[in-house]
């Protein structure tokens, strides 16, 4: 229990004008505009995005800027602002199909329709630092070289494309008349469907969920995982207005897809087959879709019959403790003042001692 | 609606600008912020789910003698909201239509396919070609 206490204010103000002077930090140095942020930290930008589940690349920027690059308490900010906005409405499920690509690769096939397209990757760099980059100004505008042939418009989908056998399983065709749980709406519950659990994960916190997947990988709650496909690109957005009653192209995202193919020996019910587990980030979220992959895939343990017995299958677990604006709020109430719960603590102790302390003499 | 979303407010707002005869107009609704509730579909055909929101503007306006326009695009810019909500009003006027569709339409949507296409330009050289080792017969 925690009590309000009054006081203080003065700290407190003083405290504030201290944090924007040290987020300012040495005026000698030209300020960051929130252009450079959203052009040059644009990871950044996106992961606050994601896992603020709200996509505005400029507000997430200042997000970034005002919580001077503390990317959870930028998420924090960008999650608090959407509460004071309205909501027009739903869009149409995004057609990631028809995605214009930038990067699309395979793990499990190698001569794809639409070939694999590296695009903007990390992926075989050397990882060393490159001290050109340090230097003042900009390097020279550096365009690939080689082969500008065109990347296509729109390339398939990698599982469907090559399944003729049938031994990838197929998604469950969706239910038109369903309601789709909203977690922004309605609390979590359990069991919770893929719809929820999808939507958990996708604002979900990075680091908790590579964990979580790494740790399947590792052999706890074991999905013998492939990357069927990650593609990253744009697609576009329609919206319903109710007021017009028909859907109205209201412009791009860029999102990151992961499909991840899992051998499955079989059930009562289903025979030995791939299974498949998905991952969707806002941006560019390579690792964050790819760990959701995994993750989504551990926690589908119950529909295909698999006992839970790993920390990522256990959904209770995992989906409570996603949110790192929740964990963050509720670590941090730590540091609100406890004096009273402690008073109390202390004397408890005490009492527990001095009564340790007659059984020991035998008094 | 799909091209006029899809610029900027200073583009528009120079285009509105360079219109011969603007109308006046009337917000029926003015031009405000909200969210849109991104929908997707596990494993990008299957199950419907919510993957999060985006901001999204709109605005409504009543062109004096004129047509109402509509607009929503991405985004959280509000002056983009209106304006594209005038042209829409505008594009529905069949003496008007013909003159913008030149002068506004035509030239944005090429802008939009040139930087698609130069995004397409970018990852091209990044097209993986395989090759595979032959071993010799002796």
């Amino acid at each position: 229990m925690y009590v309000a206490v009054k006081g203080g204010e003065k700290a407190i103000a003083a405290a504030h004008r201290l944090l924007a002077e040290r987020r300012r930090g040495d005026r000698a140095h030209p300020g960051i505009t929130l252009k450079q942020i959203a052009e040059q930290l644009s990871l950044a930008v996106d992961r606050v995005m994601s896992e603020g589940s709200l996509y505005d690349r400029e507000l997430a920027a200042l997000a970034v800027k005002q919580a001077r690059g503390d990317l959870v308490e930028a998420i924090f900010l960008l999650r608090a602002f959407r509460t004071t906005l309205p909501r027009f409405g739903v869009t149409e499920p995004l057609d990631t199909g028809a995605m214009r690509i930038s990067r699309r690769i395979s793990a499990t096939y190698k001569d794809l329709p639409g070939s694999q397209v590296l695009g903007p990757t990390f992926d075989y760099t050397h990882r060393l630092l490159d001290f050109e980059l340090a230097e003042e100004g900009d390097p020279n505008s550096v365009s690939a070289a080689g082969d500008p042939g065109d990347v296509d418009e729109r390339v398939p989908r990698v599982v469907e494309l090559l399944d003729h056998e049938g031994l990838i399983e197929k998604e469950e065709p969706d239910d038109p008349d369903r309601p789709v749980g909203d977690l922004t709406r309605e609390p979590l519950g359990f069991p919770a469907d893929r719809d929820v659990r999808l939507q958990n994960l996708a604002r979900g916190d990075e680091g908790f969920l590579l964990a979580l997947g790494y740790s399947t990988q590792r052999g706890f709650g074991s999905t013998h995982p492939f990357a069927g496909e990650i593609r990253m690109g744009q697609v576009s957005v329609e919206l319903v207005p109710e007021e017009l009653g028909f859907a109205v192209d209201i412009g791009d995202l860029t999102v990151t897809e992961c499909e991840m193919i899992n051998q499955f020996k079989g059930s009562a019910t289903e025979p030995p087959q791939f299974t498949r587990g998905y991952g969707l980030t806002f941006g560019e979220g390579e690792r964050k879709a790819m760990a959701m992959a995994l993750v989504d895939r551990a926690l589908r343990c119950r529909e295909l019959g698999e006992e839970p017995s790993s920390p990522a299958q256990d959904e209770e677990f995992v989906l409570y403790h996603t949110d790192n604006v929740e964990a963050s709020g509720f670590v941090q109430h730590l540091k609100l003042p406890h004096y009273v719960d402690f008073q109390g603590e202390l004397v408890t102790v005490r009492e527990l001692r001095a009564e340790a302390r007659q059984r020991k003499t035998g008094t | 609606m799909a091209v006029l979303a899809r610029t900027s407010a200073e583009t528009l707002e120079s285009a509105w600008q360079e219109t011969p005869d603007r109308p006046a107009y009337d917000l029926v609704r003015p031009p405000e912020v909200g969210l849109a509730m991104v929908r997707a579909r596990a494993g990008g055909t299957g199950t419907r789910f919510n993957l999060g929101e985006m901001t999204v503007s709109r605005c409504v306006v009543q062109v004096k003698g004129g047509a109402v326009g509509y607009a929503y695009v991405a985004g959280s810019d509000t002056r983009h909201a209106e304006l594209a909500a005038v042209f829409d009003a505008l594009l529905q006027d069949t003496a008007r239509r013909p003159a913008i569709e030149i002068a506004v339409i035509a030239p944005l949507e090429q802008e939009i396919e040139a930087a698609r296409a130069a995004r397409r330009a970018d990852s091209g050289p990044t097209k993986v070609e395989f090759f595979t080792m032959v071993r010799g017969d002796n």
